[in-house]
């Protein structure tokens, strides 16, 4: 009986699941395929053989520093995201249910703003007449205005806060499943606050981090608006290189082996990640 | 009162643990209201009552996880009020246990000793010292999932204990163990309270154990302490009424004082019997009271006199050793009585018809609740 009703389930399950399959396989595996058959072809109708973008890209220091610069770029914002976030998931799970929604309504107030808006609100806080210098020229911390839009500091301080939510919904999430006797139990074993948090929370945070990290770095190695419209013509990352070949230039074998190689990198630091998170649990 | 065979180890001193007027309110909601209790050295107290009478909150601001808002905690003359949790030497076990669930037994019962910067032959050498005071040798190298309920509670009370704290609290610590095993913990903790010479408090909801281990019982409600005593005096002389009938089970019967003697009172029962009382609270004749005695106390019989109620059997329920039987009066009042049940004896003997104080029985008086 229980052998016909898996059976049945089964076969469910795969009808199921078979219009978003298909749609997958049209729109995403098959593009997928033309995209690698285009790095390797000679031009953009997809005609003959050849390594010549492939040996372009990785032969010329230029193109290899794009690739350094955007992984880079990647885990400089998860780190910074990290060193934020922290403290904001502390003070959450150690307040009271009103101010947890307040927070939670300010933590979630950038996925609700569309990511323009977003980037030329930051080119307004960050520019040399913008909000940051004049802020910081009133307080006498500088004299003279800093140098932040087109700078790598500038755009990981608005990545930041456009992926803050990423980071911190799943560490909250994990974190609030966190019993909260075993910081009580802790301190009362004579652990210090830093011992407490170093100890018992962080370990058992991890598995909310690794979720973070991983949508942090995903998202900051590819967000094209923020890393043209706050690094400008300066700074170039994949996600601009990858346009400009495409939509300016019109190489599209090359424009392919960029876009290849920005979805390798962006795997490997996902896998990064997910290792991270395994070892974390064998470990733990 | 730890017993005089164990000795206690040299380096281990029990200290008395004082609570001086101390009230917390949380907002505008008081829930501890000027608490004073002295808890001896060595004595283990049960702080007993629902959920909600400050019993927690007392326990937290013990341990140092809540200031309170007025009054001080003193442990052994020393007002530890400014001192955080971890500097006040204090042991809990939670009603989770609260293991660090990504550590190994061993590691868990490490914790304290290295938070105390202890070497690590000290440290290895107490926590193989602590699984054989809790006997979970061999265990060291386990998770805490994959320990059954009871061993991690030993667990708990060997990290606890590992410190070698002045105070050990604990917090509901058998709440969340079956029926059968939960006695087995409370003989444990009892025998380890004893053999480290702690003074310890209890906070519970059941009053089977706060009976059953602690040497005396504070009943809360409402954020004080309405009786302090021995388990045998809160049960045979609740102070209040929400003591008589939060311990134990008890008949209430409204009555009105009839005559006052020496510390005794005649006192006529709605039903028409007339009970004599012994009661240390002065009531006046005409006094409207209620009367509560325990099922244990009554007994079913057929011969009516001054004392009796007349009564009509509804039911009667074998309960493990003993027998219940549900009974109502002419009015319609309903009560319990109590009897040991003899083997092989019919659940139904007797068609009673009136129901009287046993020799023994020891009523006792309240005055009528207004209202």
């Amino acid at each position: 009986m229980s052998g016909a009703a898996t059976g049945e389930t089964a076969g469910v399950e795969w009808r199921l699941a078979a219009p978003l399959g298909l749609t997958y396989l049209a729109f995403f595996a098959a593009p997928l395929l033309i995209l690698l058959v285009m790095s390797f072809s000679v031009d953009d109708n997809l005609g003959g053989f050849s390594l010549a973008a492939w040996a372009k890209f990785w032969g010329d220091p230029f193109y290899r520093g794009v690739v350094w610069d955007t992984l880079r770029l990647g885990l400089v914002t998860v780190a910074m995201t990290t060193l934020f976030a922290y403290p904001i998931a502390l003070l959450f799970i150690a307040s009271g249910p009103g101010l947890q929604r307040l927070l939670l309504f300010i933590v979630l107030l950038p996925l609700l703003t569309s990511v323009v808006i977003r980037t030329f609100a930051w080119i307004a806080i960050l520019s040399r007449e913008g909000v940051l210098n004049q802020a910081l020229l009133a307080l006498g911390l500088t004299t003279a205005p800093l140098n932040l839009l087109q700078t790598e500091l500038g755009l990981v301080i608005a990545l930041m806060q456009i992926e803050m939510p990423l980071m911190l919904l799943p560490l909250i999430t994990v974190m609030r499943q966190v019993d909260p006797s075993l910081s009580d139990a802790s301190r009362a074993l004579g652990g210090s606050k830093w011992r407490t948090f170093r100890k018992v929370i962080l370990p058992l945070s991890l598995p909310g981090w690794i979720a973070g990290a991983t949508l942090v770095f995903a998202s900051a190695t590819t967000a094209f608006i923020s890393q043209t419209v706050i690094g400008g013509a300066r700074l170039v990352y994949l996600p601009t290189l990858i346009w400009q070949q495409a939509m300016v230039v019109y190489n599209w074998p090359f424009a392919a082996v960029a876009s290849v190689t920005l979805l390798v990198a962006v795997l490997a630091g996902v896998s990064l990640f997910a290792m991270l998170g395994r070892f974390a649990r064998t470990t733990a | 009162m730890p017993s005089p065979d164990l000795a206690l180890p040299s380096d281990l001193q029990s200290q008395p643990l004082t609570l001086d007027a101390i009230s917390h309110s949380y907002g505008e909601s008081l829930a501890v209201d000027q608490v004073t209790l002295e808890v001896r050295a060595g004595e283990l107290i049960a702080l007993l009552g629902p959920s909600g009478c400050g019993k927690s909150t007392l326990l937290r601001i013990v341990a140092g996880f809540i200031n309170q808002t007025s009054g001080r905690v003193v442990i052994a003359d020393r007002v530890v009020d400014t001192l955080p949790p971890n500097r006040r030497e204090v042991g809990i076990v939670f009603q989770s246990y609260a293991l660090f669930p990504h550590m190994t037994v061993a590691e868990n019962i490490a914790y304290g000793l290295e938070a105390r910067g202890e070497s690590k032959a000290t440290c290895r050498e107490r926590v193989k010292e602590m699984l054989a005071t809790v006997r979970m040798e061999g265990f060291a190298d386990r998770k805490p999932r994959q320990l059954s309920g009871g061993q991690q509670q030993r667990v708990a009370l060997a990290r606890a204990l590992a410190v070698r704290p002045r105070i050990l609290l604990l917090d509901e610590p058998f709440a969340a163990l079956d029926k059968n095993l939960r006695l087995d913990m409370q003989i444990e903790i009892k025998r380890l309270q004893r053999q480290f010479g702690l003074t310890a408090i209890l906070v519970t909801h059941d009053q089977d154990e706060a009976m059953s281990i602690a040497d005396r019982i504070a009943v809360m409600s409402k954020g004080r302490i309405e009786q302090l005593g021995s388990p045998v005096e809160i049960y045979d002389q609740p102070e209040t009424l929400f003591v008589n009938d939060f311990i134990g089970s008890s008949n209430r019967f409204a009555g009105v004082v009839e005559s006052a003697g020496e510390g005794t009172y005649g006192v006529r029962l709605a039903s028409g019997a007339l009970w004599q009382v012994a009661s240390r609270k002065p009531f006046a004749p005409g006094d409207r009271v209620v009367a509560t005695i325990r099922p244990e106390q009554l007994v079913l019989t057929d011969q009516a006199t001054a004392g009796t109620i007349p009564v009509t059997l509804k039911l009667s329920l074998p309960i493990g050793g003993e027998l219940i039987h549900d009974v109502e009066t002419g009015a319609g009042e309903a009560f319990k009585v109590a009897a040991s049940r003899r083997p092989g004896e019919p659940v139904s003997p007797m068609a009673a018809t009136h129901c009287a104080l046993a020799p023994h029985a020891r009523p006792v008086l309240f005055p009528q609740p207004a209202a």
